[in-house]
């Protein structure tokens, strides 16, 4: 009888299955970075996902109060270091448009196209990781092969391969290579036979797409609610492309569709993505054959001093939704800057997706919600 | 025939009994260098294959082609340093390498490789083949269990899952093909495909047989699309992560023997073991062994292909995959191999 007693006092003792911890990162190759989640969880169904900040914290916005508004620029390409070109675009606009500071036309043209390309190279990137989360690992490969031509045209537009640096309030740092134009065209015609392999590869695949079809569903509301952006927001069906809502650059002179999908699964928030490609491409071409002549800058003053204000400015990254949020008291540095990130909102809502799904399942989920850790941490 | 002369030889100034144990110690050694060296170039092979899928140029750097880049690594491991966890459970901890690479070996010694050269050639070859099998996945439950760590747990214990699942199709998918046999002796099971590979014999339900056996053939290897014991993106390395040095090396290793081993059961059941096709190099000996091995890459190139080329599965799309899909029609393929076989309707040449 003593083990009946026993059986009484322990709370264990009633046969069941226990939930427990598992700490997945901060080095883990599925979170793609220095990012820790915590999981809770139960055989292999997940009950919890508690992502843990902070192991790439820089203090980036803090930094910025000390910086004159042209060193601003350069540090925004270490956030979303995949969408260098168009974090720093948004601070050149934020801080044009505090100044009234009409860019010439080329410019505003080259910056789109640099935009579109930076656009695409990071899509190439997520879906070579895409393949690889999901354990095709060949579709990394093809993605890099494909986005070394477009790092080969930044290196020879700017020097840099990823941290681009180009934009500075005001216009660009240089004129384009003469080979830019040139280079680009290769680029899409190369990328157009390419883009048709990756569905060939991947997205046609039963296994992928019985991975991600009815896989981490995230309705319109939620996706509202959570302050979701980018693809992930309108593979739910929530159109919120800043490109369309509001243009800036060039991006009011052509036409594109916004890649929408109502699923707001996995699968949706894939196919979202390969179509923002052919978008891109669109992009690029309808602009290519025709960039304006004229200056590549307009002049500023070597200290740039914006007036008194709050200034506020919002980019389309690859990722989402990046806003620019500039207070000024009138003086050479900002008073406080703050940067809206898509990353960080578009992480929040993971738990809310991959809660009763598998590991496998958290695993395809986070690579098509598509983090940037150092975007989310800043 | 090789066999029997250098017994002939060893009996001529030895006893029996002394005889009989040197051979076995020789063949022991022969095998262990063999398969050591075959392991090890699987690996190289595996490598470039990765790397003509992936637009690279892989190993290309030690020896020609890269040739001896395989045999660098295996140093590199042989003289890196053991370390483990202070909180595993050291005896099964240590265990669980041995058990893997033993079934491994083990089950190599019962291959025909050509007319003569097996080392062991016992009536229930297919069942000791498929009964070693099985054991292998001791060593990673042990492994996984011992290592005290949650990845090598969860890792370990899908592997359980998953081999013993997909154990009923390989054992299914061969018994399918013993009834066109009637043996299971592997030398005998070669013997009858001298009419004609077994593939052809038999016909409609032996490529449905090939097909099962293939997938969850690649299943019981734990390789992608099945390699969710593993799933570096989901558990980092799964069973094997607190493994290091040679240890690791011989889970390492004994994935590739056994990538081998279910290519070469696939080559002496479907495709006629060691036989050339129609005959053709019959008169010239020990050309069997070409062909073996040839039949076997082949195999073997088709299972890095499906490595490379497609994404894993989900752990309960794999038992879905086995318990109501390959399980049910492995079933009725028995059935139907045993109504053609009863109403002798194979093709015979």
């Amino acid at each position: 009888m003593e083990t009946a007693t026993l059986n009484n006092t322990s709370p264990k003792s009633n046969f069941k299955s226990e939930e427990y911890f598992i700490n997945m990162g901060p080095q883990h190759p599925a979170t793609h970075g220095v990012l820790r989640l915590l999981l809770t969880i139960d055989g292999e169904i997940i009950k919890k996902v508690e992502p843990d900040l902070g192991y790439i914290h820089r203090s980036i916005e803090k930094m910025c109060e000390k910086d004159s508004y042209q060193q601003i620029v350069h540090l925004t390409d270490r956030m979303d270091y995949l969408s260098s070109h168009i974090n720093n675009e948004a601070v050149c606009l934020a801080v044009e448009n505090a100044l009234e500071l009409e860019v010439p036309e080329r410019v505003q043209v080259i910056r789109t196209i640099l935009g579109e390309l930076t656009r695409l190279s990071s899509h190439m990137l997520w879906w070579g990781v895409m393949g690889m989360d999901v354990g095709a690992l060949t579709t990394y490969f093809y993605g890099f092969r494909d986005r070394e031509m477009i790092n080969d045209i930044f290196e020879e537009t700017c020097g840099a391969r990823l941290t681009m640096n180009y934009n500075i309030p005001g216009g660009l740092m240089h004129d384009i290579h003469p080979n830019f134009v040139k280079r680009v065209k290769e680029f899409i015609a190369h990328f157009k036979t390419k883009l048709p392999e990756y569905d060939r590869l991947l997205t046609g695949n039963v296994i992928f797409q019985k991975r991600t079809k009815g896989v981490g569903i995230l309705s319109k509301e939620d996706a509202i609610n959570f302050g979701a952006s980018g693809p992930v927001a309108r593979a739910s069906g929530y159109s919120c492309d800043v490109r369309k809502y509001h243009p800036y650059s060039a991006l009011d002179k052509v036409n594109f569709k916004e890649a929408l999908d109502t699923a707001g699964d996995s699968f949706a928030r894939y196919t979202v993505r390969i179509r923002e490609m052919w978008e891109s491409l669109s992009i690029i071409e309808q602009l290519i054959d025709n960039i304006p002549e004229g200056e590549h800058k307009v002049a500023t003053n070597a200290v740039i001093k914006l007036p008194k204000g709050d200034f506020y400015q919002k980019v389309e990254t690859a990722r989402g939704e990046l806003g620019v949020y500039i207070i000024s008291t009138g003086t050479k540095n900002p008073h406080r800057v703050k940067f809206r990130s898509p990353g960080l909102s578009n992480l929040s809502l993971l738990n809310h997706i991959a809660v009763g799904g598998k590991i496998g399942d958290l695993v395809a989920t986070m690579a098509t919600i598509d983090i940037v850790v150092p975007d989310i941490d800043r | 025939m090789k066999i029997l002369s250098i017994n002939e030889w060893l009996l001529s100034f030895m006893p029996a009994g002394a005889a009989s144990i040197t051979e076995m110690v020789l063949i022991a050694l022969i095998y262990l260098t063999v398969f050591a060296v075959l392991g090890l170039y699987l690996v190289l092979l595996e490598r470039k294959v990765a790397a003509w899928f992936q637009l690279r140029l892989g190993p290309n750097r030690v020896g020609y082609k890269g040739m001896f880049q395989t045999l660098a690594d295996a140093l590199k491991l042989v003289s890196k340093e053991l370390t483990g966890t202070v909180k595993a459970d050291k005896f099964l901890y240590n265990l669980a390498p041995y058990f893997v690479i033993i079934t491994a070996l083990m089950a190599l010694s019962v291959f025909p490789f050509t007319e003569n050269l097996q080392a062991f050639d016992i009536n229930i070859g297919l069942f000791f083949l498929i009964a070693i099998s099985s054991i292998g996945v001791i060593g990673i439950l042990l492994g996984g269990w011992g290592s005290n760590n949650k990845f090598a747990l969860i890792g370990a214990m899908r592997s359980g899952v998953q081999t013993i699942s997909y154990e009923l199709s390989v054992g299914l998918s061969l018994l399918t093909m013993v009834i066109l046999t009637g043996s299971l002796q592997l030398s005998e099971i070669i013997e009858v495909q001298k009419n004609g590979w077994l593939i052809v014999q038999g016909h409609i339900p032996a490529m449905i047989a090939f097909m099962i056996y293939m997938i969850s053939g690649t299943a019981e290897t734990n390789r992608a699309p099945f390699d969710m014991v593993e799933a570096e993106s989901e558990l980092g390395a799964g069973y094997h992560t607190e493994y290091s040095g040679m240890k690791f090396a011989y889970f390492f290793l004994a994935e590739f023997i056994n990538m081998f081993i279910i290519a070469a059961i696939a080559t002496t059941v479907f495709f006629g073991g060691w036989l050339s096709p129609f005959g053709i190099t019959e008169s010239i000996p020990f050309m069997g062994i070409f062909w073996f091995l040839a039949k076997t890459f082949v195999l073997v190139f088709l299972m890095m292909w499906f490595r490379w080329t497609f994404p894993r599965l989900r752990v309960d799309q794999l038992l879905t995959l086995e318990w109501k899909y390959l399980l049910p029609i492995n079933l009725v393929n028995l059935v139907l191999m045993a109504v053609i076989v009863w109403l002798n309707i194979t093709i015979q040449f």
